[in-house]
């Protein structure tokens, strides 16, 4: 089945821009990405597009739909009635670049904020061993593409630009929790705490816990309830809780 | 290029702040994003309201051998004498209001700062964010790293104080097995009602993220701790329900508190099975 869709596509620049209405021929099984490629190649031969594996992994194409953050390439046509206006705008967090391109290098100048794995001292690189329970937490945050849709619509950074300074972001903070998770992970024999770093350095606080990362997650990681809250709750610990700060110093427990 | 429609008067912020892609529309969602805050912020409020009235109101809570949630533990010398319930009159004859606000603080203090209450009213009350991509009204944000939202933290304190009243409203479900005389061998309708109560109160309480976190989830070596790991991947297939809980468990408090009510107030007898 083919029908003509009524497409409005964000055009401009950092000078500015508009809406543009384009109607364009829609296939089954087709996807947004798919039109949009049409467009480029039949009407809008500038139209500026960043993607790459058309199959919801390179984490390139993300984009606004009818207003909510997505991976173009994996957001079906069929889901819009053949009547309906699709509305794709670029990520509106970020400055945008041209038409559906934006700068997304906040995310690269956090994501260097953020303290590398420290290894271990006495293990050498190749002899890491870890038991499978003990990783597979930290290995749900590794299935991130890295496409900055939970950092595009997280209302933090996205309604108030001035908090970009001071807040990391889901992405970021996810990628905090992973390695205050790990098993191996040595920062705290250098004096690096990262659940308590995450609240003073990157701006753990910020988060309301009102899901919205979790919610435009293409990878479907529970970001808020797996990551989040728990990185909260250990910051908990380290600020906030006396009764595990005083077991902690009488202990010295490592856990 | 077209132009024209760039945002760069001072008050430009969020979405429309310069530099983003000019568009002037604050979201351009289509679907019904204010259905869900909506309903959270009118159940939030009907339940508020029910149980400030019920709260307040010192009377029809015990009808043997049913006592309400919202009264149990009973506190202080003005309560209701309850056959062998727990009216333990710690604070004595000084309180002069009802008793149940002297307990409810800690039910109340466990939701407010309970993570899935709190995106709930967030949303619903405050709009930050009212849904996902939808721009909040609110000039500036601070989150929860100042007073009074960094007091958010405590909730696993409130954890700690939930627990036993929900041992306690065991206990009242326990005596609801006994009839009017004390005999024990009976159940009525009220004796399932406070039952389905309790278990989805522990259920909810159990779900909690803090209690994720303390039963196992700050550990960093899991095959170090198998018991631990264990009760954290239940505690973990619980707290993955929390939002249907923390639903089902409030409206149960409610139809409880309810329930007792109107048996107590004589608007019907309680149907007896046994």
């Amino acid at each position: 089945m083919t029908h003509t869709a009524h497409f409005k596509v964000w055009r401009g620049d950092t000078d500015g821009g508009d809406l543009r209405d384009y109607e364009v021929e829609v296939n089954d099984g087709e996807v947004v990405l798919d039109i949009i490629h049409r467009l480029q190649a039949t009407q809008a031969a500038d139209l500026a597009v960043r993607w790459n594996c058309k199959a919801g992994k390179c984490g390139s194409c993300s984009a606004e739909v009818n207003g909510r953050p997505r991976l173009m390439c994996m957001t079906r046509m069929s889901v819009f009635e053949p009547d309906e206006t699709v509305t794709v705008t670029p990520l509106r967090a970020f400055p945008v670049i041209r038409d559906l391109v934006t700068d997304v290098s906040f995310n690269y100048d956090k994501a260097r904020q953020v303290p590398a794995f420290v290894p271990p001292k006495g293990v050498p690189a190749g002899e890491y061993r870890m038991q499978q329970v003990d990783v597979e937490r930290s290995q749900e945050f590794r299935k991130c593409i890295e496409c900055f849709l939970c950092q595009d619509t997280c209302h933090v950074v996205r309604d108030h630009e001035e908090n970009k300074a001071a807040f990391a972001g889901p992405r970021f903070l996810m990628r905090i929790a992973e390695l205050d998770m790990h098993p191996l992970d040595a920062a705290a024999d250098q004096g690096l705490v990262r659940a308590a770093s995450a609240q003073e350095d990157h701006g753990l606080g910020y988060c309301n816990i009102t899901k919205c990362c979790t919610e435009v997650c293409p990878e479907h990681i529970q970001i808020t309830d797996n990551a989040l809250i728990p990185l909260k709750e250990r910051a908990i610990d380290r600020k906030y809780d006396p009764l595990v700060w005083l077991g902690s110093r009488i202990r010295r427990r490592k856990e | 290029m077209a132009t024209g429609t760039t945002p760069t008067t001072p008050a430009a912020r969020g979405v429309l702040a310069p530099g983003r892609a000019a568009i002037s529309a604050r979201h351009l969602r289509t679907d019904r994003w204010w259905l869900s805050p909506l309903v959270t912020a009118v159940a939030l409020t009907i339940f508020i309201i029910y149980a400030t009235w019920r709260a307040f109101a010192n009377g029809d809570y015990y009808s043997t051998p049913y006592v309400s949630p919202l009264y149990s533990p009973c506190l202080a010398s003005n309560c209701t004498p309850m056959n062998g319930g727990a009216d333990w009159h710690l604070f004595g004859s000084w309180w002069g209001l009802s008793p149940a606000l002297l307990v409810l603080v800690f039910p109340l203090g466990f939701r407010l700062t309970c993570y899935y209450y709190r995106k709930a009213y967030y949303r619903g009350f405050w709009a930050s964010p009212p849904a996902c991509a939808v721009a909040e009204p609110h000039a500036k944000y601070t989150g929860e790293t100042r007073l009074p939202l960094i007091m958010q933290n405590v909730h696993r304190y409130f954890f700690y104080l939930a627990l036993p009243v929900a041992g306690i409203l065991t206990y009242d479900v326990v005596l609801a097995f006994r009839d009017e005389s004390g005999a024990w061998g009976h159940a009525g309708l009220g004796t399932l009602v406070l039952l389905l109560n309790i278990a989805l109160i522990w259920a909810y309480t159990l779900s909690c993220h803090s209690c994720r976190h303390i039963i196992g989830g700050k550990l960093r070596h899991f095959s170090a701790h198998p018991v631990r790991y264990r009760l954290w991947g239940w505690v973990g297939a619980l707290n993955g329900r929390h939002m249907l809980l923390a639903w089902s468990s409030l409206i149960s408090v409610g139809v409880a508190d309810l329930y007792v009510y109107l048996v107590a107030s004589g608007v019907f007898d309680d149907p007896r099975f046994f």
